[in-house]
């Protein structure tokens, strides 16, 4: 087995509280997670579980208290502004919300080809690249000319998966790409992203709240719980026959599609906390 | 929704029009760049267009009047008044223009690099802000003339760097808005150095904020210059409005209309930035109309009505929303939708985004906004809703039909204790005294399932978490016992354990009260483990309705499949054993 493309050990962050002498506010308590390349990873959690904080720590955008964030062997948690900026061909992101994580004010060909021009592509050669990627997320040639409001919620986020592609990394952290979507718009997302996968081999991951969206996408699945992580391992293993009774109590609360199934795992979850009381 | 990766928008390709022609079409912006225009001319070729040497005295032309030999008549020492007048205003614009480049370079600089940056940079940078701004403006200038000598120019730089703190505290506040938005965060993990983020997404935000300010810094600015020079304390050496009015003042009595000529000058040229200001923030602040989308007249028809039990508790007939376009076309939100409700039923309203879902559930309620105009009927309990007198549906809103909202949190008032809220509205329904009201909202809070009432009925809405702000809202809804219960995805919000019990206590409170339930929902889990009908919306019409057991087991509309067929939760996992090398 080789070294994972990334791999991240006893990983803290802490917030800084305001007020004079409050201790501060620890996001995570010790996380360790790797992710291979051309693997998706899933990392599912309720709100404040510390999941957003893990994939912004990874990014550079969130201060690493402790611990190591390697990729490909080198330690990355507390690298300089500029040594950081090295390493942003390799490491990308999608975020969740795609109404702000464009700037409204610029056409949608401007903010693509940014990234290349500051890495000295020619710019004949980076707008030729930029008509290849709108191609490659299936939108309109001509979206490049377009304003960000122009565009659905499902078309923005195509953008933003294009420009997660532009400079062809190896890893793209997926911080709930596809819950502000809806149902039928997030399929056709999900199966973009699983396409891209097999295409180019980049590995994902994929933050989310949601247990099918992680389960269908993701090759292995960590669940977090405050800050912590309780359990994880291969998709099957960790959805089909959860240990943890949190995850099992998690997996029990998604309600599914189907009366009759749903009637059942109602009394599933019943039991469980007829158990756990 | 049309499908987003097949449909090209749209949306006219047209660009909006620009801000450039947007100002030329405001009469009072083209005046006020008419008269700036003509001011910076006349300073330019002031030196052509001057008929006498603004400095030569004369002593026969002495306070001479308008005429042929001087147009605008002559001054107390016998100089030209309009030739004064010209080169006075090379000075003014000059100085004018100092003042704006000092403040607006120290003033946006600064503010740039306290908004991106924050910490230390933000602390320093509002002090100093605060300190220049909390000193007497003339004070400052009189002393700094005491100390440099009588130079218009470093007055002017002086003042500009008085006024830095308005560009500081435009720009920061526009800066520090931004800092923290997404699309900063992906360019910056995208690579780009702090000056490119700056330069590309920074300073877009700030180009309009400071273009308007400017004009009004540069119409301070003249105004202190005049009123600096009118008082001597300018270079009593070079012509200048205020020192041209400071001559004509001292001679008022015999030569008033001398003091007219300066005045118009300043008055005027305030007057046009100021203008220009309000012209300029009209042109950029104007954001584009979002552009209307189109309502494709498909062939889907609604599906019959479906026979219901006598007893409907609610029952919809022909709804129709529109709203009014720009160009005066209707446009229909909510089209020929017809449903029903009967008592001890949960019905599910289910689609995407822009199916019509809430504008049905809220033209029941009435809570449409204005503009929004209805037809159909809606029979609730054996009265026709819509027509009824406002008085009598406020009566039975919050008393015969309750709403649950989808935010929690913002449908509470942060500066009411979740109590007070609770009680009031039971007491204008139920007409309770204080004390009973009190045990009512008490037994309520507990019959949903909040553990410590007490503690809670105390509390304000911050101190306690979204899935009990629900259960509040809940509490408050079923007080006076409904009839119909409207709930606007009462769980969107929540995460899904939270989501799960307030579903079990939905249900719950369905079995105990009888009480009908119209669940507005995009979440097809929720419908299966609440409802017992469901209704399927798309672009405004019902394509589908039926018990939820039939229409999960065998979708008719060709929509309702494709919806199902888009939902993952039963697919099978991605990390399937035959690619498991890499696992």
């Amino acid at each position: 087995m080789n070294e994972p493309l990334l791999q991240v050990r006893d990983l803290v962050v802490e917030y800084p509280v305001k007020g004079l002498r409050r201790p501060p506010f620890r996001a995570l308590h010790g996380v360790g997670l790797d992710v291979d390349a051309g693997e998706t990873v899933g990392l599912v959690g309720e709100s404040g579980s510390g999941k957003t904080t893990f994939g912004r720590a990874v990014l550079g955008l969130a201060p690493v208290t402790s611990g190591s964030i390697r990729f490909r062997g080198r330690e990355i948690s507390r690298l300089s502004r500029s040594a950081r900026r090295g390493l942003a061909a390799q490491i990308q992101v999608v975020f969740q919300d795609p109404y702000t994580s464009l700037n409204p004010s610029l056409v949608i060909e401007r903010t693509l080809v940014e990234p290349l021009l500051a890495r000295r592509v020619p710019a004949d050669e980076a707008r030729r690249r930029v008509r290849d990627l709108l191609d490659q997320v299936h939108l309109p040639a001509d979206a490049g000319r377009r304003l960000p409001r122009e565009f659905s919620g499902g078309q923005r986020q195509r953008i933003a998966i294009a420009r997660a592609l532009a400079l062809s990394p190896a890893l793209i952290v997926c911080d709930e790409p596809v819950s502000a979507l809806d149902l039928s718009t997030q399929a056709r997302v999900l199966s973009l992203f699983r396409e891209i996968q097999e295409r180019t081999g980049v590995a994902y991951l994929f933050v989310s709240h949601d247990l099918a969206v992680v389960r269908h996408l993701s090759h292995r699945v960590a669940v977090m719980r405050a800050g912590e992580i309780v359990e994880s391992g291969e998709v099957r293993q960790v959805t089909d026959h959860p240990q943890h009774p949190y995850t099992q109590k998690l997996f029990l609360a998604a309600p599914l599609p189907d009366p009759q199934a749903q009637r059942e795992r109602r009394e599933a979850r019943r039991r469980l906390r007829a158990e756990t009381a | 929704m049309s499908d987003p990766s097949l449909a090209v928008p749209d949306v006219a390709s047209v660009p909006a029009p620009g801000s450039l022609r947007r100002l030329l079409r405001n009469p009072l912006g083209v005046a006020a760049i008419g008269w700036l225009a003509l001011v910076l001319v006349s300073a330019l070729l002031a030196s052509w267009l001057s008929p006498y040497d603004p400095d030569e005295p004369a002593a026969r032309d002495i306070l001479a009047g308008p005429g042929s030999a001087h147009l605008l008549g002559a001054d107390g020492s016998g100089r030209d008044i309009l030739s004064r007048l010209l080169h006075a205003s090379q000075i003014s614009v000059a100085g004018a223009a100092l003042t704006l480049l000092v403040a607006a370079v120290i003033g946006i600089g600064a503010g740039l690099l306290a908004g991106y940056y924050g910490g230390w940079t933000e602390t320093a940078g509002t002090w100093v802000a605060s300190l220049i701004m909390a000193l007497p403006g003339i004070v400052a200038l009189l002393a700094v003339r005491a100390v440099v000598g009588p130079s218009l120019w470093t007055t002017m730089a002086i003042f500009g760097v008085l006024l830095s703190p308005a560009f500081y505290r435009v720009v920061h506040a526009a800066v520090s808005g931004v800092r923290n938005e997404l699309y900063v965060d992906a360019a910056r993990v995208s690579g780009l150095s702090d000056p490119r983020i700056i330069g590309r997404h920074v300073l877009t935000v700030v180009r309009a904020p400071a273009i308007i300010l400017a004009a009004g810094v540069g119409s301070a600015a003249i105004a202190l210059q005049s009123g600096i020079t009118f008082l001597g304390l300018g270079d009593p050496s070079v012509p200048t409005w205020g020192g041209m009015l400071n001559d004509a003042f001292a001679n008022i009595y015999t030569a008033p209309v001398a003091l007219a000529w300066p005045s118009l000058a300043i008055g005027v040229t305030c007057v046009a930035l100021t203008l220009l200001s309000n012209a300029l923030r009209d042109a950029l602040e104007r954001t584009a109309e979002p552009a209307p989308t189109r309502h494709d007249a498909d062939d889907e028809h609604a599906a019959p009505p479906a026979p219901s039990g006598g007893e409907a508790l609610l029952e919809v007939r022909d709804l129709v929303v529109a709203y009014r376009r720009p160009d005066g076309s209707a446009r229909r939100v909510v089209d020929e939708v017809s449903l029903s409700v009967r008592e001890g039923e949960v019905h599910g309203l289910v689609g995407e985004s822009g199916s019509g879902k809430t504008q049905t559930a809220f033209s029941i309620l009435r809570l449409l906004p204005a503009g929004a105009r209805t037809s159909g009927s809606i029979v609730f309990d054996g009265t026709e809703l819509t027509g009824l007198p406002a008085k009598r549906l406020t009566r039975l809103r919050g008393d015969a039909i309750a709403y649950i909202p989808q935010e929690p949190m913002s449908n509470l008032d942060p500066s009411f204790t979740v109590g007070s809220q609770l009680v009031e509205p039971i007491r204008t329904h139920r007409g309770y005294g204080r004390a009973q009201a009190r045990a009512r909202a008490l037994e309520l809070l507990d019959r949903v399932g909040i553990p410590d009432p007490e503690r809670t009925f105390r509390a304000y809405p911050h101190e306690i978490s979204g899935g009990m702000a629900q259960r509040v809202l809940i509490a408050g809804a079923v007080a006076c016992e409904p009839k119909l219960l409207i709930a606007d995805e009462p769980t969107t919000a929540l995460d899904v354990t939270v989501q799960a019990e307030v579903l079990d206590l939905l249900r719950d409170l369905r079995d105990d009260l009888g009480m009908g339930v119209l669940l507005v929902t995009h979440d097809f889990g929720v419908v299966a483990d609440l409802c017992d009908r469901v209704s399927v919306m798309r672009h405004g019409r019902v394509v589908e309705t039926g018990p939820v057991d039939a229409l999960f087991a065998a979708p008719q509309h060709p929509y309702t499949r494709a919806l199902f067929d888009a939902v993952i939760a039963t697919g099978e996992p991605a990390g399937s054993p035959q690619d498991g090398a890499d696992a």
